[in-house]
């Protein structure tokens, strides 16, 4: 990936939206309100999206842009409205200095393993796909052809289900969310 | 650009961790969880370019449970809410013996 | 020692001998049923309560213990007692099965006998039978074998004669106990328990009878339980025993150490390997005679028999007169060979069998209670057993074991018709005194003639009078004993030091000093029970008669035996003149022969006529002076009865209270191990280590790792999380490290 016609594009351009990525993630946590923390994450997300176009995965910036920063971030902005917590007046709920020195730790020793196990080889077991690039899949049919294919195809049933799950998500979400009234079965 | 992203990807994962760890608030606890979870579909994507769509198929379905996820999960917090009038996790401790 | 013949190959195995196996049998069945018809009973009589007689409780407390045998089996006439029932329900059937399955086997023991006796030569080695493999075990294989040969033959005649006899007598002195035939169930276990003893042909199956007859010796001594001072005699004979069991296993283990086998046969061709002084023998021997002196009341292990007199007064006759104490002598004797290779041990044995005969004495000069007076007698003359086989006449050890089977058993049996009789009048008039004490007896003779008669008979007989039975035996061992002083393995061995032949004078001089102080003690029990004026009060007078013809006919056969037991071992120096000299030295040649020869040189003893003569005439002296001692300078006409006799003092206090010997060992022994095991076993060792250190101690540490583990479980999700991530990263670990 990375075209081969502009690779210094493709790379200042990656880098860049990389950094921006790292650098919003680390502010969404540090954030003391939520509304701010929230607005942080979404931009993490238009990063990732970037990141995903340049890494032939157009399909998949878009819906990322659709769905997880258009539609799952705006639900929890809706709930953070509902519930009022927006006034970053409010005592942090970041934890103390020794939580923080901890989770600092843990979170550096857990990235140091998976760089670890990132160059690591392959176990000799595990057997990978035929190595067809998506550029050349996308050669053929085109953006979303690859993805649309096995979806309707090998991963059918996981389709359905997935859509089934859906349906659950809605059910429950209601049901759950529903404010009770006085006289309301449990 | 696959080993940069894997990096990347472990990073943003690690950041998430961290968040979980450290903060308090239920909603923001939820939203990094949704952090790494990208984190994991930057990992599939990259590989995808050398191994075939098979990871992009993947991120949908992630990203779909995670739609859900997120729906569910906010009703919940609604609901304790409106319990407790608080989403601090430490409230959260009727379990404790 | 005989060798052995495989059984098939013996003459005697076409015979009614091959019947042997039956005589233990039969008594084991009669303890069956016996038993079963006593668990039976119990439910329909309830609990047997040993003391059918409660007013007879205060008794339980009297200075020297155990005073158990109250007659408590004696019915109450008046029907005070209306918790019990007089006879028991199942009485009829017990007093046939009891004495019933006695006779068959001392009849089936007389036709074996006869079977021996025309086998003649066939009979210089043993007819074993084996029943069953019992210990196939890698080097060792021991065998549920029994062997006859002329020892045990003799053994197995005395115990079941004797033994029928005395269960005769028993039908009429617990006739109404309402243990009734749980008695009979003992008493018959212990017959098969003394039958395996001696029938054995190996030691361990000679062991099983020995603890055998020890469990039945607990049983019967504490057999009116309820009252604890019976109870504690029993166990106190059971301990002192077990301690003699101690060195006969020791002596066991030590024989397969070194001889690789446990049979007669095998230990006797083994020691018949060995030399004159070999300390493997004379270990094995000192281990073996420490068995001897637990189970037949030896110093320093006698006092659980003067305790032992709690029991019946049956079962002190048996078990502890005629069979149980004498289980030691033909220990020895059945170990001829291998005692005849340990001159330091056989000294041993003399040694201690004479101080113990001097020593027993010396107390019952001055005991009251007529048992008492009678159980010091027995350690006395089981003392002179053992200086009979100690010195290598293993005949006359036998020997004297044999006629003092008859003349103790008849003193018991008789001093249990007087007890009865004793009995009898104080429960006609409702007094509690003390029935055994002879101080409450007096001038029976005008009412027990019979029995009085019997009684003197065997009193001559014990004091050593000719031609009573005990002369010929007590004679023969004190002769046995002087001719050893020169010309033994004894005599050149020495002892702590001190030469053989020294040893051998001083045991010599002591069992006179023995003879003489039993005349005395014997005249003077006869003299204060039978002779005199009677004490016993003038209401109870009335009710003083003879016993029942079922215990006085079994007396009468004893007196006979008595009288007339010398014959079956006339002197040699007789020269057949009186009748057939050394029968049963011939008989038993076979087996002590070769043992008896060790010892000799190889030859006979021979003394000169001269000696032999002065030796009898000092024998028959020395009895004499103490039956004349005795009748003269006691006057029982001084006596008080028991309740207002004065206190003794001085030697006499002492002579009275044993020597103090029981306080010794209380203080010695007892308390300090009462002592260790509560201290340090059950406060240091129980309840501190095992009940707090590893119960408690286990308990707290599960304890201690569940609140660790609970820990875990604080219900805040913040922790989950935590541990969610920790979990992961160690997965993690697990990959990256490998």
């Amino acid at each position: 990936m990375g075209n081969e016609f502009f690779p210094l594009f493709y790379g200042f351009h990656f880098y860049l939206f990389g950094l921006i990525a790292l650098v919003s993630s680390i502010l969404f946590v540090t954030r003391k309100s939520p509304v701010a923390a929230a607005l942080w994450l979404i931009n993490v997300m238009f990063c990732l999206a970037v990141l995903y176009i340049l890494l032939d995965a157009q399909f998949i910036g878009a819906i990322q842009v659709l769905l997880y920063a258009g539609a799952i971030m705006v639900v929890f902005l809706f709930v953070v409205m509902l519930l009022n917590l927006g006034h970053p007046s409010e005592l942090s709920d970041i934890r103390g200095k020794g939580g923080r020195l901890a989770a600092g730790f843990v979170g550096l020793a857990l990235l140091a393993e998976i760089m670890v196990l990132a160059r690591a080889e392959f176990p000799a077991k595990l057997t990978l796909p035929a190595a067809v690039t998506t550029e050349a899949a996308q050669g053929t049919a085109g953006i979303i052809g690859p993805i649309a294919a096995p979806l309707f195809r090998e991963y059918l049933l996981a389709f359905e289900l997935t859509s089934i799950l859906l349906l659950t998500a809605i059910v429950g979400a209601v049901v759950i969310g529903k404010k009770r009234e006085a006289g309301d079965a449990g | 650009m696959l080993a940069e992203s894997l990096a990347l990807s472990a990073a943003l994962f690690t950041v998430g961790v961290v968040g979980v760890l450290t903060r308090r608030n239920a909603i923001i606890i939820f939203m990094c969880v949704e952090l790494m979870l990208n984190a994991v579909n930057l990992s599939f994507v990259a590989l995808s370019t050398l191994y075939g769509a098979s990871g992009q198929v993947f991120v949908i379905f992630v990203m779909t449970v995670a739609a859900a996820e997120a729906a569910v999960g906010l009703a919940i917090i609604i609901a304790i809410f409106r319990h407790r009038q608080s989403v601090n996790l430490e409230d959260v401790n009727l379990l404790k013996g | 020692m005989q060798t052995e013949l495989p059984a098939t190959g013996h003459p005697l195995a076409d015979t009614v001998a091959r019947f042997v196996w039956l005589l233990p049998a039969l008594p084991l069945l009669g303890f069956v049923l016996n038993g079963i018809l006593s668990v039976r009973a119990a439910a329909t009589i309830g609990p047997a309560d040993p003391s059918a007689h409660d007013a007879h409780g205060a008794h339980g407390a009297h200075a020297d213990g155990a005073h158990g045998d109250h007659g408590h089996g004696h019915g109450h006439d008046d029907g005070h007692d209306a918790h019990h029932p007089a006879r028991h329900p199942s009485a009829a059937l017990v007093s046939i099965i009891g004495p019933g399955v006695l006779f068959l086997t001392f009849a089936l023991a007389l036709l074996i006998f006869g079977a021996m006796r025309g086998a003649g030569d066939a009979m210089h080695v043993p007819f074993v039978q084996t029943l069953f493999a019992w210990m196939p075990t890698g080097n060792l294989s021991v065998d549920v074998a029994f062997q006859l040969d002329q020892l045990s033959m003799v053994m197995v005649l005395i115990i079941t004669g004797v033994g029928f006899l005395i269960h005769l007598f028993s039908v009429g002195y617990m006739q109404d106990d309402p243990g009734y035939p749980r008695y009979f169930a003992y008493l018959n276990l212990f017959v098969f328990f003394m039958l395996l003893l001696v029938l054995g042909a190996s030691y361990p199956l000679m062991f099983v009878g020995w603890e055998g007859v020890g469990l039945c010796s607990y049983l019967l001594i504490g057999f009116w339980f309820s009252d604890k001072a019976n109870a504690d005699a029993g166990k106190k004979a059971f301990v002192v025993n077990r301690i003699g069991d101690f060195g006969f296993l020791v002596a066991m283990f030590l024989m397969f150490a070194n001889f690789e086998a446990l049979s007669f046969a095998g230990v006797g061709a083994a020691a018949a390997e060995l030399s004159v002084g070999s300390v493997v023998a004379t270990a094995i021997c000192l281990f073996l005679f420490l068995g001897a002196v637990g189970k037949s009341a030896q110093i320093p292990l006698f006092v659980w028999l003067p305790d032992a007199m709690a029991g019946p007064t049956p079962v002190s006759a048996l078990i502890h007169a005629a069979t149980m104490v004498t289980a030691g002598v033909y220990l020895v004797a059945r170990s001829a060979t291998l005692f005849a290779m340990a001159p330091a041990a056989q000294l041993t044995v003399a040694v201690i069998g004479a101080l113990t005969a001097v020593f027993a004495a010396t107390i019952g000069l001055k005991q009251w209670d007529i048992k008492k007076v009678l159980a010091y007698s027995t350690v006395s003359q089981l003392g002179y057993m053992f200086v009979g086989v100690g010195v290598g006449a293993y005949t006359a050890g036998v020997f004297h074991l044999m006629t003092h089977a008859f003349f103790k058993a008849l003193l018991f049996l008789g001093s249990g018709s007087v007890i009865y009789a004793m009995h009898q009048a104080y429960h006609a008039t409702h007094k509690h005194e003390d029935a055994q004490d002879m101080r409450n007896m007096g001038g029976l003779k005008a009412f027990m003639p019979i029995t009085a008669g019997l009684m003197w008979i065997a009193t001559l007989a014990i004091a050593g009078i000719p031609p009573f039975a005990g002369f010929f035996s007590k004679d023969e061992i004190l002769t046995s004993v002087f001719a050893r002083t020169h010309g033994s393995t004894l005599a050149d061995a020495s002892w702590l030091g001190i030469p053989g032949g020294v040893v051998l004078y001083g045991v010599y001089a002591l069992g006179l000093a023995a003879a003489l102080m039993t005349a005395i003690y014997m005249t003077r029990m006869m003299l204060y029970t039978f002779h005199g004026p009677n004490r016993t009060g003038e209401k109870e007078r009335g009710h003083l008669k003879e016993a029942p013809w079922i215990m006085t006919g079994p007396l009468l056969v004893l007196g006979v035996l008595s009288l007339a037991g010398g014959w079956f071992n006339l002197p040699a120096i007789t020269g057949g003149a009186i009748g057939p000299s050394e029968v049963l030295h011939h008989w038993l040649e076979p087996v002590v022969g070769t043992g008896t020869l060790i010892v000799t040189h190889g030859e006979a003893t021979h003394l000169s006529h001269a000696t032999e003569y002065a030796l009898i005439g000092t024998a028959i002296l020395i009895a004499v002076a103490g039956i004349a001692l005795a009748a003269f300078r006691l006057k029982p006409a001084e006596l008080k009865p028991a309740k207002d006799a004065p206190a003794e003092q001085g030697i006499e206090k002492t002579l009275l209270n044993k020597w103090y010997v029981d306080e010794a060992y209380d203080k010695a022994v007892v308390r300090p191990t009462v002592g260790l095991s509560r201290l340090v076993l059950w406060k240091g060792v129980d309840t501190g280590l095992i009940d707090g250190l590893l119960v408690n101690g286990s308990a707290l540490l599960m304890r201690a790792f569940g609140w660790l583990g609970s820990q875990w479980q604080t219900g805040r999700v913040g922790t989950y999380a935590w541990a969610l991530v920790f979990g992961a990263f160690l997965v993690l670990s697990a990959f990256t490290l490998r």
